[in-house]
């Protein structure tokens, strides 16, 4: 499924990654910033051409006109001074004045960042503690304790603005040039010859520009803010000379009798920074796919399925199984591709049973196996069709209160990797508990006395004590026993394990796979087992389904399969275990890759990579049809060896 | 968590120092004799030579810093010729203010800033999101000191609901209802920027949280969707937003600047506008180094909570 998704982005991207104007301006938000800001820069620069009253020359007949009178649209000050005039007079200050400020704190907060980056050690330490020290500062304090120092003015008040940014492009450009310095390129180009000045300038400060544009359209909003709080303060602009702060901060005293003097200088400034934000967080979204993050979509609390999912099962269809998969299809819709993940799988698994699932990573086993409880993320996936049947009904077609009773309680899952399956904040004898309590309806105090028993029937020594122990506090081993005792919790009647396995050492693989089965057949529970390793599968399963690009190829019971593969894949996914004892066998990848679930050739996907492949082959999808007892096989030339 | 807690304890010390060592090489920055910068008006021969002496202006500057250090150390930093005082006293007095304005206001946008998060997460892309998403943009876009003044216009003037200014009723004031009853405005508008700052925050924490394996099992656990995002998803979230919260607290220490001004609230803030444009330096010295030393103090809470929160953290 991961894999899946990072092929969808991959493809997207081979396909032509648009340019970064291309991206920004298919952000609405951002291309609305851009005119905001672009409007309000335009009309600032042309303020000395347009046809204004003079935004100094008083009138105190026509003091404070409210706006919309004759000859005023925005109404006159206390003075009699036009209020039009003087906002777009004020604006064209405060925006060069914020302007400077970013490019004075973007230039000496660069420059420390990239020299400390670049040479390292003692350099790196000075320089970047007198930062930490800059940032162990409240912000706005220090550029008043600068501008103490300095007297009030706008230039000491642009200068304090300054320096109280300069630790933000310091720290992130210092994170870059670091990462870049360790990469192989920056060597190669050291190893060439060149020296430290050139390597700075052609390596280093190209890559560097993102993260300083992104810093700068981030900081340049505040700056706007700040200087106009210290103009509004007194301590910025002196009169006559005015920016939007300072006219605010005059029109205080007279708020009441006149709010428009004090108001619309304010909102100027708001609506000018609103811009900056808008088009910041476009810029940010473009260049730092960090912080992209924000616009992913969380996984709703169940998949989404279609109406053609939601059917009844015919009654007794599947009457002795503890669970029956029946035409299972599951996509996720990416854009405007669809990604068939799996397509069509049925297969049952009676109470005591193991059946296994096989295949190459990316075949859809794990799509499968999450299907069955709704926990396939949507979006982007849906199950598209099919039943999941337990006890007579069609799984798919439950709400999500009656699919939280048998999440966890009658089928139970047991994850791949131990360590993030866990919560970290929580110890896990609290996250066994918590399951116990859901089910059983237990007390706090039982439910905790059941994890310590549960614990101990996975063999955990010292039950009792670990179960206060957080999951990094434990072994892989031991984590994986954990989430196998959450699995047992409320003695489920299907257990399924997505290559449980996986992320363990070879010998705790031995012991966990030890324990599922002694498990599966003390609690009588049916066990649907997903691996990639079909050694694995021949320790604890009795049926073993194989699946490729998302289709079930081959099934049937394990003896029989292993005996004699009758699909090609099958065939060279056996040739991929190591055998102990058979000497220095070559152990066969299969060449090529399986191919895209978005793209999928009209026969069989496997042809391309198949030793046994006629023309017959690739025209027409093949079915798969029975071979013998209990066997199913997706190929026209079943059990065939490569002449 | 107690030798957690001393040894963050000890690390303060070194950022104490060296916040020191910039406030006293920002008031060396002061151009021409600073006897006379900081004396002004009262600069009489004979005050001068004094302080001169006191500050130990003949000697070289690592000296200089030194007499100041050992003079801080003991709570003496100087005296306010304009108000006739000794800085540590003002100083003090109108720091429980500030510090009643900014802890509301930092409570205030924790609340909020946490809840606007979560809910638009939980409802990424629906209409709860992206109507927070807009009031987010708008708050953090706001010069706070212009809103201050149009809610006094709105909800004093217009409504008459609170008080315009000042933290007590001049006849008959002091009570406890009193006091929130003029806290309510300014508090809020101070809130305004950080709850927006940590809404987002929050958010992006969510969304990257609620996609991670631990939700997933506590989903096949079949735990209620609560249960998944208050106890799973948020705790997780909480452990990454809590430090930008002690970061917070500069900037809305910083902001009481401007609305202790417009609101005409008796804190530090006010008094270190006036200090500056009275030039009174040791005042505005004294008032820094001590709000900064609070901050510090607001860090290190942020660092024990989040210490509290995740017990991955040891060292």
């Amino acid at each position: 499924m991961t894999a899946i998704a990072q092929r969808a982005s991959g493809r997207r991207r081979r396909s032509g990654r648009p340019g970064i104007w291309a991206r920004l301006s298919r952000n609405h938000l951002a291309v609305v910033g851009l005119g905001i800001v672009a409007g309000m820069c335009v009309l600032a620069l042309m303020t000395p051409l347009l046809p204004l009253a003079d935004p100094n020359a008083t009138d105190l007949a026509a003091r404070l006109k409210r706006p919309f009178t004759d000859g005023h649209l925005l109404g006159t000050d206390q003075l009699g001074r036009d209020m039009l005039s003087r906002i777009l007079w004020g604006a064209r200050v405060s925006i060069a004045v914020g302007a400077v400020a970013t490019i004075v704190a973007a230039t000496i907060g660069s420059l420390i960042g990239i020299v400390a980056g670049f040479y390292g050690r003692w350099l790196d330490n000075t320089l970047m503690r007198g930062v930490d020290m800059l940032m162990a500062f409240p912000y706005m304090l220090l550029a008043l304790a600068i501008v103490a120092a300095l007297g009030p003015g706008l230039l000491n008040a642009l200068f304090a603005i300054a320096i109280v940014n300069i630790p933000f492009f310091a720290r992130s450009v210092r994170g870059v040039t670091i990462s870049l310095v360790r990469l192989e390129y920056v060597d190669a180009a050291r190893m060439s010859g060149l020296g430290n000045g050139r390597i700075l300038f052609s390596e280093i400060l190209p890559n560097v520009v993102p993260v300083i544009v992104v810093t700068m359209s981030t900081t340049l909003g505040w700056m706007i803010l700040e200087t106009a709080g210290l103009s509004f303060l007194g301590l910025g602009a002196q009169p006559p000379q005015a920016d939007l702060g300072s006219m605010l901060g005059d029109g205080r005293k007279l708020a009441i009798t006149a709010p428009h003097v004090a108001t619309i200088p304010g909102l100027v400034i708001l609506v000018l920074v609103i811009g900056i934000n808008l088009l910041g967080d476009g810029i940010r979204d473009v260049l730092d796919p960090r912080l992209k993050s924000g616009a992913l979509s969380r996984p709703r609390a169940m998949t989404e399925v279609a109406p053609a999912a939601m059917s009844q099962p015919e009654r007794s269809a599947h009457s002795n199984a503890a669970l029956a998969l029946d035409r299972l299809s599951t996509e996720f819709r990416i854009g405007h591709d669809v990604y068939h993940a799996t397509r069509d799988i049925s297969f049952q698994v009676a109470p005591g049973e193991c059946v296994g699932i096989v295949g190459e990573s990316g075949s859809g086993k794990s799509v499968t196996a999450m299907s069955v409880l709704g926990l396939v993320p949507t979006p982007p996936g849906l199950i598209a069709g099919g039943q999941v049947v337990y006890q007579e009904e069609n799984l798919l077609a439950a709400p999500l209160p009656r699919l939280q009773q048998v999440r966890g309680g009658q089928i139970a899952y047991v994850f791949q990797d131990p360590l993030t399956t866990l919560n970290p904040l929580y110890t896990v004898g609290d996250q066994i508990a918590e399951t116990v309590e859901r089910h059983q309806g237990l007390s706090r105090r039982d439910a905790w006395q059941r994890a310590v028993e549960l614990m101990e029937s996975v063999h955990i020594p010292d039950a009792a004590g670990r179960a206060r122990a957080y999951p990094h506090e434990l072994s892989g081993g031991m984590r994986q026993r954990i989430v196998i005792a959450m699995a047992l919790a409320n003695d489920p009647d299907v257990i399924i394990a997505d290559e449980p396995t996986t992320a363990l050492d070879v010998t705790i693989q031995a012991q966990v796979l030890k324990l599922l089965d002694e498990l599966r057949r003390k609690h009588n529970a049916a066990l649907v087992f997903i691996t990639h390793d079909f050694g694995v599968v021949s320790e604890i399963c009795d049926h073993v389904q194989v699946m490729y690009a998302g289709e079930v190829v081959e099934s049937g019971r394990v003896q029989d399969v292993f005996e004699r593969p009758l699909h090609p894949y099958t065939r060279r996914l056996m040739s991929c275990i190591p055998q102990l004892g058979r000497g220095r066998n070559p152990i066969a990848a299969i060449p090529g890759l399986p191919p895209a679930v978005n793209d999928l050739p009209p026969g069989c996907p496997f042809a391309p990579r198949c030793d046994v492949a006629t023309a017959a082959c690739t025209p027409r999808p093949i079915s798969l049809a029975p071979h013998g007892e209990g066997r199913e096989v997706r190929c026209i030339r079943p059990g065939e060896s490569p002449a | 968590m107690l030798v957690y807690a001393g040894k963050r304890l000890l690390m303060t010390i070194p950022v104490l120092l060296g916040i020191s060592i910039i406030v006293f090489l920002i008031m060396a920055m002061i151009p021409g004799d600073p006897v006379t910068a900081i004396l002004g008006s009262y600069a009489t021969p004979e005050n001068a030579e004094r302080l001169r002496d006191q500050l130990g202006l003949d000697r070289p500057l690592v000296e200089q810093y030194l007499i100041w250090l050992g003079n801080v150390l003991q709570g003496e930093f100087g005296r306010s010729y304009n108000l006739n005082r000794p800085v540590i006293d003002e100083v003090l007095e109108r720091f429980g203010p500030t510090l009643l304005l900014a802890g509301t206001s930092l409570i205030l946008c924790t609340i909020f800033g946490l809840l606007a998060g979560v809910v638009q997460a939980v409802r990424q892309y629906g209409w709860q999101d992206k109507l927070i998403s807009l009031l987010v943009l708008i708050g953090i876009s706001t010069p706070s000191f212009w809103l201050g003044i149009v809610l006094v216009l709105l909800f004093a003037v217009e409504l008459g609901w609170f008080p315009a200014s000042g933290m007590f009723a001049i006849y008959g004031g002091g009570g406890l209802g009193d006091l929130l009853h003029h806290l309510a405005l300014p508090a809020f508008t101070l809130a305004v920027v950080a709850t927006g700052v940590i809404a987002r925050l929050t958010r992006l924490n969510m969304l990257e949280v609620l996609r991670q394996d631990y939700v997933r099992t506590a989903r096949a656990k079949g735990m209620g969707e609560r249960t998944v995002i208050m106890k799973h998803a948020f705790k997780n979230a909480a452990v990454n937003v809590v430090p930008v919260i002690g970061v917070q607290a500069g900037f809305v220490i910083g902001g009481a600047v401007y609305i202790e001004t417009v609101f005409q609230w008796p804190g530090i803030g006010r008094m270190l506008v006036t200090a500056i444009s009275t030039r009174d330096v040791l005042l505005v010295q004294g008032g820094v180094m001590v709000v900064a030393a609070a901050y510090v103090l607001f860090n290190l809470i942020a660092d024990l909570v989040q210490h509290a929160l995740d017990p991955r953290i040891s060292t």
